[in-house]
């Protein structure tokens, strides 16, 4: 497979991996939306540096655009954005979602199991806070 | 920039989110058995889509721009912090936006 098919498989798996086996809801939260915005400046910013300076190359067979030359690769279009493959965004995407959302499950197992390390337990569900965006039971107190 | 560029990235995203556990009083580096048990799962995928990567020859790396320690697989050590230290950044943004969401939500500056 190629990246561009490898990496839409990977949000797809991603997804499925939060919404339905973890069950942690990741991606239905406004609070991973606004953090994931933030974390997307950044690694425009440094997997530009990457790419931009060719510490990291690109075949342009596995990829949209073309294979990163002699020179620095387009900064935008020929499947680029900020010198970083398009597909870039896509396994961002994805080893965010990822770390997320097991983290959230963990946290609510080591919550639940009483291994917690000075988590404060799961509130009883308030009204208020339905569907405000809190990924996971635990606030800070 | 020499061979510790790809690291020196690493390291500024370390640093560049640090303070958020410091000043913030975000617990990620401090629930670190929660932290490992994220960590794993997320290298071990990424670790076999890289290795496969690497395989199929996706994409190289600059010899003269990363250490130069090569794990088997011809996986650069560089790669695997990689796969460490962003998951630490993602989760350290995460709390960061849900401690200042909460905090917002009970009316604290």
């Amino acid at each position: 497979m190629t990246y561009t098919q490898l990496a839409v498989v990977a949000v797809v798996a991603t997804a499925l991996l939060d919404l339905l086996v973890l069950r942690t809801d990741v991606l239905r939260t406004r609070t991973f939306w606004k953090a994931y915005a933030i974390v997307l400046f950044f690694q425009l910013v440094t997997n530009g540096v990457l790419t931009g300076f060719r510490i990291v190359r690109y075949d342009g067979a596995a990829i949209v655009g073309s294979s990163t030359g002699a020179s620095t690769p387009a900064f935008l279009g020929d499947g680029r954005i900020g010198f970083a493959p398009v597909e870039d965004l896509l396994f961002g995407f994805a080893l965010v979602v990822q770390s997320v959302a097991w983290w959230v499950f963990w946290g609510r197992k080591l919550s639940s199991g009483k291994l917690s390390e000075r988590e404060p337990p799961a509130p009883t569900p308030d009204p208020q806070q339905r569907g405000d965006g809190e990924a996971a039971p635990s606030r800070a107190p | 920039m020499g061979r510790l560029a790809y690291v020196g990235v690493l390291g500024f995203c370390l640093l560049g989110t640090a303070w958020l556990e410091v000043v913030l009083g975000v617990r990620v580096y401090r629930q670190w058995r929660r932290l490992l048990l994220t960590v794993l799962p997320v290298v071990t995928v990424f670790v076999v889509w890289d290795l496969y990567a690497i395989a199929r020859g996706h994409w190289t790396f600059d010899a003269g721009h990363t250490t130069r320690v090569v794990l088997p697989g011809r996986l650069p050590l560089d790669e695997l912090l990689f796969f460490v230290v962003i998951p630490i950044c993602a989760l350290l943004s995460f709390e960061a936006v849900r401690t200042v969401l909460a905090r917002r939500a009970d009316g604290q500056p």
